[in-house]
């Protein structure tokens, strides 16, 4: 067994990682030791992650151990970059971790000030003169490369730092180069967030935390007008929305609606939140307290003054969408959908449903009736067809009678065959479906049935008869 | 008069608690079936109507016959329809081209799939008030205590407020006590038939149980024509009826809003 790390007093003692237990033991008989756990590590990492969200909403995981947030343009609502490395040093220890920050002009740059050098807050001139006297292994290139290097006595940045780029990469490889452009901030690599970076994103710091849901809604009502009117700036409409509850203790919860349409009505989108929040399976438990909700708009799309579309929008077109969101917030978007016509002639295929709540598709048309014929297709349709016992006179005839469910069904009226062969050229693999031979059909009683029989009599396998549908 | 709107809002709001849930206008529809019409003296657009299938095979017919009072009484504005995921699982899944095929435009219709009876009440009474669809059917399996008096109360109540049509269709359930303006039971029918014995158009055995106006139970056999949008005199002997009957464009039928005024102003009010 090894050591896989060690606390500030474990290294103090001389102890490192990769070390193996017994060793350790010897030099430091009373060590306390823990079976290291890398999924319940990467896990309070994500929970830290998810906390620091709260400081910017740019944030990521670096490496195994470390957050990289990139906190343009956030600090002054921390008092500076000082009072933004207080706070989250306060934060950190707050939840019981000991950490290392650095400050610096490129994510690189901070990562290796906080990692080889001493942290803290660095900028222009003395950020470089920090980074010059870092190791070679800030450059965290390959053990072979590291070593290569300080045998050739390039102990620190600063010797690397003012030789010409293409003999370094020509002896110690393109790696070195580009980690040393990277690292001394001459190249600027941004950090990946975990999150998309929503389009308007809107905080409120909450001196007192809140714990009431009509606080909490007050709170929304006025991130939500806020959001509003900066899409109102950008001539868009919000298509979703999302709030962050965060808790006093680090616990970080989102909630996020939907919207068919594009709106600014902050009143609508208050309303789909509180029925969100009355119909989680999970209730919203704000223990003892938020101390901080941030309303973000990931997804926006153009919205102009009302009249656009006017010649096609029905009148009440704009509530039915109102009442389609506040349905889907509640029973969820699958729930609540509209049919849309397909192109094709394979009847499970000729209809499709879509969510209410998204914006219709292109505009396909459904097939015009002929006048004097009846129904031709069933009202309700079963999926996947239901087996039947099925007897004709002949075979290769229509139906005469047909049992269904225990049930005789003895046939007045028939009228049949229409053959519908299946898309062969949607084949994508197995065997095509056999070609179906599609009856309509009356019972004694009156009820109506769409039969189809699957395959030819005389061939393999042999042909099968299956109820699809039942007409009004 | 000096009586300010909110005045006005507020007499309207006390004519519909007094109104117990049932539609304070007289906003009616009639069928376009010319003896049911005179029978019933029309039917009314802002409340509830609720139709039970007689047996759960006669689902569909059912459903065909709610579809035909939804279309008789919505005009062209949009429909929401709510169903219990078992109907759809016992009776098969509504097909788009098959509503199409009765008349109604698919693209107007939003369906709202539920797997609880509270939620399918909960999703009508909202889609009924917001005053934005012109029909709301809602598709119910079996009996369930949640489809209380009080529900369909609410439900007809909704339908009032919103000015829209409510139409429960209630399938494996016996038929019970509620608020509903007509309560009807619907089987399937047979058709007259097309050239060589094929099945003819939609046809249906359809029984008052209950007029909210007292108008006596009764049978007909009604056959819908898709074209005019009506319900007309059907089974094997409707031919010669049919060609009598006048035509007229829409499906007004005039004889029905005098034979409304009767029914309405000698109605005994009576719950069931």
């Amino acid at each position: 067994m090894r050591l896989a790390a060690g606390d500030a007093s474990a290294l103090a003692l001389g102890l490192s990682p990769g070390m193996t237990l017994a060793d350790a033991r010897a030099r430091a008989p009373d060590i306390r030791v823990v079976a290291h756990r890398p999924e319940a590590d990467a896990a309070l990492l994500q929970r830290v992650l998810l906390d620091f969200g709260r400081f910017t909403p740019m944030a990521a995981t670096d490496g195994l151990d470390g957050l990289a947030l990139d906190v343009t343009g956030c600090a002054h609502l921390f008092g500076g970059e000082e009072g933004l490395v207080r706070a989250v040093a306060a934060r950190a220890s707050g939840v019981g971790l000991a950490v290392r920050l650095a400050l610096a002009g490129t994510p690189e740059a901070a990562r290796a000030l906080a990692r080889f050098g001493r942290g803290g807050i660095h900028e222009g001139e003395g950020q470089s003169q920090a980074l010059r006297r870092l190791p070679v292994a800030a450059l965290e290139l390959s053990e072979k490369e590291t070593q290569a290097l300080s045998r050739a006595g390039l102990k620190t940045l600063a010797h690397l730092a003012d030789r010409p780029t293409a003999p370094i990469a020509a002896r110690f490889g393109a790696a070195a180069a580009t980690r040393l452009n990277r690292v001394l901030g001459r190249e600027d690599a941004r950090i990946r967030p975990e999150r998309p970076v929503p389009l308007v994103s809107v905080d409120r710091i909450l001196v007192e935390p809140i714990t009431e849901t009509t606080e909490v809604e007050a709170v929304l009502g006025d991130l939500l007008s806020e959001a509003m009117d900066r899409l109102d700036l950008r001539g868009q409409g919000g298509r979703a929305f999302q709030v962050g509850f965060f808790r006093l203790d680090g616990e970080v919860r989102h909630i996020s609606v939907r919207t068919g349409r594009p709106t600014r009505d902050a009143p609508a989108v208050l309303r789909l939140f509180r029925e969100r929040l009355a119909s989680l399976a999970r209730p919203l438990d704000p223990g003892f307290g938020f101390d901080q909700l941030r309303l973000s708009v990931p997804v926006a799309d153009r919205l102009a003054s009302r009249q656009r579309g006017f010649d096609r929008t029905p009148p009440g077109a704009e509530d039915l969408g109102r009442l389609v969101d506040r349905l889907t917030a509640r029973l969820g978007p699958e729930a609540v959908s509209r049919f849309e016509p397909v192109a094709s002639h394979w009847p499970e295929r000729t209809v499709r449903l879509t969510p209410a709540a998204l914006p219709p598709g292109e505009d396909g048309e459904w097939p015009e009736p002929d006048p004097v014929d009846p129904p031709l297709r069933p009202l309700q349709m079963f999926d996947p067809p239901q087996p039947i016992l099925a007897t004709a006179e002949v075979p290769d005839h229509p139906p005469n009678r047909f049992i269904w469910r225990r049930v005789d069904h003895r046939l007045v009226r028939v009228e049949g065959p229409e053959r519908i062969a299946p898309e062969w050229w949607r084949r994508l693999r197995g065997p095509l479906e056999p070609t179906r031979d599609y009856y309509r059909v009356e019972d004694q009683e009156g009820r109506r049935f769409w039969l189809f029989r699957s395959g030819f009599y005389g061939e393999e396998p042999a042909p099968r008869w299956f109820v699809h549908g039942v007409f009004a | 008069m000096g009586s300010s709107p909110k005045i006005e809002a507020l007499r309207e709001h006390l004519k519909a608690l007094e109104a117990d849930g049932h539609p304070v206008d007289d906003a009616r529809f009639d069928l376009g079936h010319s003896a049911a019409d005179r029978h019933l003296g029309g039917l009314a657009t802002h409340g509830l109507h609720e139709v039970y299938a007689a047996t759960t095979p006669d689902a569909t017919a059912a459903l065909g016959f709610a579809l035909g009072l939804v279309r008789r009484a919505g005009g062209d504005r949009p429909v929401v329809w709510g169903v219990q995921a078992m109907a759809g699982l016992e009776t098969g899944q509504i097909h788009g081209p098959g509503l199409r095929e009765l008349g109604l435009d698919p693209g107007r219709l939003v369906l709202v799939r539920v797997k609880e009876m509270k939620d399918l009440l909960a999703a009508g009474e909202e889609a009924l008030s917001c005053g934005a669809v012109g029909a709301v059917l809602l598709t119910a399996w079996g009996e369930s205590k949640a489809l209380s008096l009080t529900a369909t109360r609410r439900l007809s109540m909704a339908a009032g407020q919103g000015r829209a049509t409510a139409v429960l269709t209630r399938l494996a359930a016996q038929p019970q006590p509620s608020a509903a303006e007509t309560r009807w039971r619907v089987r399937g029918g047979l058709s007259r038939a097309l050239e060589a014995e094929a099945p003819g158009h939609p046809t249906y055995a359809v029984e008052l149980l209950r007029h909210r106006l007292g108008a006596q139970p009764r049978t007909w056999i009604m056959e819908w024509d898709r074209e005019r949008g009506v319900f007309e005199q059907g089974g094997q002997n409707a031919g010669h009826e049919q060609s009598k009957r006048p035509t007229l464009p829409g499906g007004l039928v005039s004889p029905a809003a005098d034979g409304s005024a009767a029914a309405g102003g000698g109605a005994v009010r009576r719950y069931g």
